[in-house]
């Protein structure tokens, strides 16, 4: 019975992966039109590289004869008038704003990966975004709720955990001795709770940790190993992204402030062992210190990913900025060096990320026994 | 610079996916990963603690085994010793007894020779009495009738006697 579902989920799979891979020739069909203008173009390294670690409404895989080839994805927009959706792929690979998609009496436009308002009529330059004198644009947003770039990987790594640890929660036999995959699984999962969760939140309470931990820890890998990987369906630089370290810093901060108990907030408010006006002195440092640490959590995956990926892409600028191919060796060098820098540093930021998240929970469960001797 | 600018769509997304993802996990994996490693750590832990109580179990039984051997030889000599005490004086009894015994006959001997020679020297007198009295007799006789014959016969009676 077990094998005849894990088939159905097989072949789900194969089925999921041959339609995410045909999909891009649709893409290319669609997008007949040839913009040539793009090889002329000066190369510039600052626009490439913010492209990459930066979202995008269209998984861009390569381009090919001076197309771009790029996987469509779902433009999911709550406007003035309800939801809308359309395909990416209706922009035409436009980023400037001048390709106009209407939809439901409304017209959008796509400007630097941000879908806004078209104006009634176009710029100049054949834009429908007017700018402002810093060049920000000024036309009204919908609420932006599309499957991205970062989205869809983000989707990608939820069936791989499920997959993996799915799998590997079935691999134990009756005397619970792992199999297969589950061997794998298994010491990652001790080490989280050996040396993460009961160090720092200790043997009582750790135990209600374990699946949030455990869940940080891999989700927050996966994404990092699957930046690393340079092609499609994987390179999205979501790790290193601050919408998604704030949501899960945020979400250490909702239960470091939910599970803190009276001491952590004496500890907080009114610093016991020390005199008065240090005590008054020490709160608003203290109270800080609740926001500081989760937004230290925040900035810190963001900035070593996307760190990480902007080094890489500048090793290998390289070459195109001194438009020289004789430099390639030392780049592809130094690019593969850093990459496996990269593989260490993935796995440390999730074990660090996860490790305070552990710290600051133990932080805010500890019961201070020692102060009642003094 | 929007690359620090949290995107809400992004935000949104990811909230519902690692949301999804925790019970997810938590019900399919976590859960049978965690309760299954306990329990095998468990079984583990009362395996040892098994293994160790059948260990002491076992060195108690050694030790009783030894205890009892010990006794046993301890005893063992213990019988020997008396067995060995037993069997000299009942060696000695018997030659006490044997000693008395043969005392005792030899006493009950001699009184029976001191008996007979007794009552041998007491015949022996009656007899020479007797004799005495009937040589004496005949001496009379004799000398009653014939003065020499009575001497003859005196004569011949003391041959006689000396015979005798």
């Amino acid at each position: 019975m077990k094998t005849t579902n894990f088939n159905v989920i097989k072949s789900l799979i194969f089925g999921l992966f041959f339609i995410l891979s045909a999909s891009p020739v649709l893409a290319i069909s669609a997008d007949s039109e040839t913009k040539s203008e793009g090889e002329e173009e000066e190369f510039n390294v600052t626009d490439m590289i913010m492209h990459h670690v930066k979202d995008a409404h269209d998984f861009h895989i390569l381009d090919w004869n001076g197309h771009a080839v790029s996987f469509p994805l779902p433009v999911i927009l709550w406007t003035d008038n309800g939801l809308v959706t359309f395909m990416s792929s209706e922009f035409h690979h436009d980023d400037s704003g001048s390709v106009v998609v209407e939809k439901g009496g409304q017209k959008f436009v796509k400007y630097h990966e941000e879908i806004y308002y078209a104006s009634d009529t176009p710029n100049s330059d054949g834009s429908f975004v007017n700018l402002d004198a810093e060049a920000h644009p000024v036309n009204a947003q919908p609420l932006d709720f599309s499957i991205t770039k970062l989205v869809f990987s983000m989707f990608l790594s939820i069936l791989l955990l499920l997959l993996i640890f799915g799998l590997s929660a079935r691999k134990y036999d009756a005397s619970g001795v792992p199999r297969g995959i589950a061997k794998f699984t298994e010491p990652l999962v001790l080490f989280i709770r050996d040396d993460v969760a009961i160090p720092n939140i200790g043997e009582k309470h750790y135990k209600r940790f374990m699946p949030f931990l455990l869940t940080l820890f891999f989700f927050i890998w996966i994404n990092n190993i699957m930046g690393l990987i340079p092609f499609f369906p994987f390179s999205a630089n979501l790790s290193g992204n601050i919408a998604f370290t704030f949501v899960l810093a945020l979400i250490t901060f909702v239960i470091t402030t939910l599970v803190g108990n009276k001491d952590y907030w004496k500890h907080i408010f009114w610093m016991p062992g020390v005199p008065v006006p240090m005590k008054i002195f020490l709160a608003p440092i203290e109270f800080l210190g609740i926001f500081i640490k989760p937004i230290s959590l925040m900035i810190r995956l963001f900035a070593n990913i996307t760190a990480g990926h902007i080094i890489v892409l500048s090793l290998i600028s390289l070459i195109f900025i001194a438009k020289s191919v004789w430099v390639s060796p030392a780049s592809v060098f130094f690019s593969v060096f850093i990459s496996l820098i990269e593989v260490l540093v993935v796995a440390i930021q999730a074990y660090i990320f996860t490790m305070l998240s552990a710290l600051y929970i133990g932080a805010a469960m500890e019961e201070h026994e020692h102060e009642h001797e003094h | 610079m929007d690359l620090v600018t949290p995107d809400f769509g992004l935000i949104f997304w990811t909230f519902i996916s690692f949301a999804i993802l925790f019970f997810v996990l938590k019900k399919f994996a976590w859960k049978p990963i965690v309760g299954t490693v306990n329990d095998r750590e468990q079984s583990i832990r009362a395996a040892l603690a098994s293994a160790e109580a059948a260990k002491r179990e076992m060195e108690n039984l050694t030790a009783d085994n030894e205890r009892i051997l010990k006794e046993a030889r301890v005893e063992r000599e213990a019988m020997m010793k008396e067995a060995r005490e037993i069997k000299a004086k009942m060696i000695a009894d018997a030659k006490d007894e044997a000693k008395i015994q043969a005392d005792k006959m030899i006493e009950n001997a001699q009184a029976a020779i001191e008996n007979e020679k007794k009552s041998a020297i007491a015949e022996l007198k009656n007899q020479v009495a007797s004799l005495s009295v009937e040589i004496a007799e005949k001496v009379v006789r004799q000398e009653l009738s014939d003065k020499d014959r009575q001497l003859k016969l005196v004569e011949n009676m003391l041959d006689d006697a000396t015979l005798n």
